[in-house]
């Protein structure tokens, strides 16, 4: 495996870690403040229909990132309605999130567009385009620097420099602001925060709407940047890879970054080379599907440092008995 | 005091949620510009109006009444059993194996051979998470999700590298004999004069699925382990406080629920397909959850709402053949289901125990 290979894998764990990086901040705000949400999955599914849809209709992918990103909020605010407001079980409204969103992209896409439940191409304006960082071309023959620098660093869409600057900003939301302290506090001892006079439904709502903008990113990035239009069910279950890597992380910005990036890496290898020879030892390619799962179930097992969630995480919070 | 009487939980409640659910499939039906009234009848005559439609009906409700069991047995301890899905796929192995390695001299032994090795294959998949909630705490949905995607994985390594017959380019394995061939619907009413679909996928399993529920039904409510189950569901730690193992009763209803989801393969795999292929679930798994929901966790709730699913599922099938619906309104509708009758149930319960409640001050 020479240098350039090595960078290619590397430039398309990137592009495929940035919808995971994400879909798991956005779990992260949500289960931070104690709302469990395996709807991830679904929420990125709207959105990228929607933001698809409405590029293709449009030829403006700001339009469809907008379009994306409303989609998910809709779907967050029936989470936040289900789980907050009407105290509901958490984990099945997050159920029924998927399925609503696997089954309702299908039927708007056939409705609107007539091609078994996909949209049409993503063409010119439609789609985000690469960005070519400066010099890119010049340095591209330096040796080692070159390639990292035109071929990793540079020439990705935008919404990747989003998801990688979202890490910090998280993070600095998180523990270096009163709100993210609070939205912290809510999700270990709700009544604690409710004691201090501060609204446990208004901080729930807030990280769930966070989570649903997050998503519709992610879900956009999925549709009209990574690939030129929407398929059915074309998150494969990238909602739950970001849940694992959530768990993997132990619900904290930095270390989730570094999980996606290695699911991403997983997926990235998986792609490119089907079965592994390594030396008359052949890795198949499905233990390269099923490793972000396994790997996450030994987290959880605790045999590799032990994965605490959030306390009051999954319970409804209610006021007075 | 009980806020409402026990019929309005029962019924009332699930009615009221099923009413929404319709209502707002209809609303999506107009909203693609579709006839809702015309789509119900194509799907009543499609599903019902023929003994072929009802061997589709039956053959998918015995689906949903394995998996459907399976979420309700593991509701009933207060778990939530999202596995099915991989839990019915390892069953499938389960019967694949016993079916194509074993020359069964006759389908009834087949059959019990089959039930036992479904079962045991999908326990075992269900073990693991069980086992990690009980002793090391990590939280079972996210296990059995996880579970689920390894299954996927190992099933598809298992038909694409080791069981895939010689020359075959078909992620499957090869036909199972003949003399596993479990009887039709047609088969075994042809003899007492009627004259079922030959056609139609609806066999000796359904009969399997309905001793399934009684046999659920008499576990939960008449054994001592049942009432230990139930128990440790309503309260932990009253159980605990009883003598009553959370380790055991959390490893014992996870490993009841993962035989019955594994059971369902000897409808899809050894009924139907009589091979395994991958996805032969078809989100059957998930499916049960509606179905659970639905049917409030009591066997024969889940046998109604089993038998709900299955005319959805093939009048949803009839929908997509012969009119511009695609087939995933059903997916919509059986969202609508869990989010009415399961996130969203306090949206109908409190109103209505308001309204009971002013009843009763109104009579007193």
């Amino acid at each position: 495996m020479d240098f350039l290979t090595i960078i290619q894998v590397l430039d398309s764990t990137v592009r495929l870690a940035t919808p995971l990086l994400l879909a798991c901040l956005a779990g992260l705000f949500s289960e931070r403040a104690g709302i469990f949400d395996i709807g991830l999955e679904g929420k990125m599914l709207m959105s990228a229909f929607f933001s698809a849809a409405v590029a293709a209709v449009t030829g403006s992918v700001w339009l469809g990132l907008l379009a994306g990103i409303a989609a998910s909020l809709l779907l967050a605010g029936l989470h936040g309605l289900a789980s907050i407001t009407f105290r509901g079980n958490q984990l099945i409204s997050g159920v029924a999130i998927n399925f609503l969103a696997a089954g309702m992209t299908v039927l708007i896409a056939q409705d609107w567009f007539q091609q078994g439940g996909r949209t049409p191409s993503l063409i010119g304006g439609g789609r985000f385009g690469p960005i070519d960082w400066p010099l890119s071309e010049t340095l591209a023959n330096v040796p080692v620097i070159g390639p990292v620098y035109a071929e990793l660093l540079s020439g990705h869409s935008i919404l990747v420099y989003v998801a990688f600057l979202a890490v910090p900003a998280t993070w600095w939301v998180l523990f270096r602001t009163r709100f993210g302290l609070r939205l912290r506090a809510v999700g270990e001892n709700p009544a604690a925060v409710d004691t201090a006079g501060v609204s446990v439904v208004g901080l729930r709502y807030a990280a769930v709407m966070i989570c649903g903008v997050l998503c519709g990113i992610a879900g956009a990035y999925l549709a009209t940047a990574l690939q030129a239009g929407f398929v059915k069910d074309m998150t494969a279950g990238r909602g739950f890879i970001a849940l694992a890597a959530l768990i993997f992380a132990k619900w904290r910005p930095w270390h989730a970054m570094w999980a996606c990036l290695l699911f991403g890496l997983l997926q990235a290898i998986a792609l490119r080379f089907q079965n592994i020879d390594l030396g008359g030892v052949v890795i198949p390619v499905q233990v390269m599907d099923a490793l972000p799962y396994v790997l996450t179930v030994v987290i959880l097992a605790g045999f590799v440092g032990k994965a605490i969630p959030p306390r009051a995480g999954g319970e409804p919070y209610v006021k007075e008995r | 005091m009980d806020k409402m009487p026990k019929w309005a939980d029962v019924v009332l409640i699930p009615l009221i949620s099923l009413i929404l659910a319709a209502i707002l499939s209809a609303l999506v039906i107009l909203g693609i510009g579709e006839d809702p009234v015309a789509a119900v009848n194509m799907m009543v005559s499609g599903a019902l109006g023929s003994t072929y439609g009802w061997g589709y009906t039956l053959y998918y409700a015995t689906n949903f009444m394995f998996t459907g069991l399976a979420v309700a047995v593991a509701f009933h301890a207060r778990l939530f059993n999202i596995g099915g899905e991989g839990q019915a796929m390892l069953g499938g192995l389960g019967v694949a194996l016993v079916c194509l390695y074993v020359p069964w001299p006759h389908w009834t032994i087949a059959l019990l051979a089959a039930c036992a090795a479904s079962m045991l294959f999908g326990a075992i998949w269900a073990a693991i998470p069980a086992y990690l909630q009980a002793r090391r705490g990590s939280h079972i949905v996210i296990t059995t999700i996880m579970f689920n995607f390894i299954a996927a994985a190992f099933l598809n390594y298992m038909l694409v590298n080791v069981m895939r017959p010689v020359g075959s380019m078909d992620p499957a394995t090869a036909r199972f004999n003949e003399t596993v061939h479990l009887p039709t619907l047609h088969e075994l009413l042809a003899p007492i004069g009627i004259n079922f679909s030959k056609a139609a996928p609806a066999n000796v399993s359904l009969l399997v699925a309905v001793l399934a529920c009684v046999v659920v039904w008499a576990l939960i409510w008449r054994t001592r382990l049942g009432y230990e189950i139930r128990a440790y569901g309503h309260s932990e730690t009253g159980a605990l406080y009883a003598g009553i193992s959370p380790y055991k009763i959390t490893m014992i209803a996870m490993l009841i629920s993962g035989a019955l989801a594994g059971l369902m393969a000897i409808n899809n795999v050894m009924g139907e397909a009589e091979r395994l292929v991958l996805n032969s679930t078809e989100g059957a798994g998930f499916i049960g959850i509606a179905v659970a929901l639905m049917g409030r966790s009591h066997p024969f709730g889940v046998f109604l709402a089993a038998i709900l699913f299955g005319f959805l599922y093939q009048g949803g099938a009839e929908l997509a053949l012969w009119t511009n619906i695609p087939r995933e309104l059903i997916v919509v509708i059986q969202a609508l289901v869990i989010l009415f009758t399961g996130a969203l149930d306090n949206m109908v319960r409190m109103p209505l125990e308001k309204i009971f409640l002013a009843l009763r001050k109104g009579n007193a």
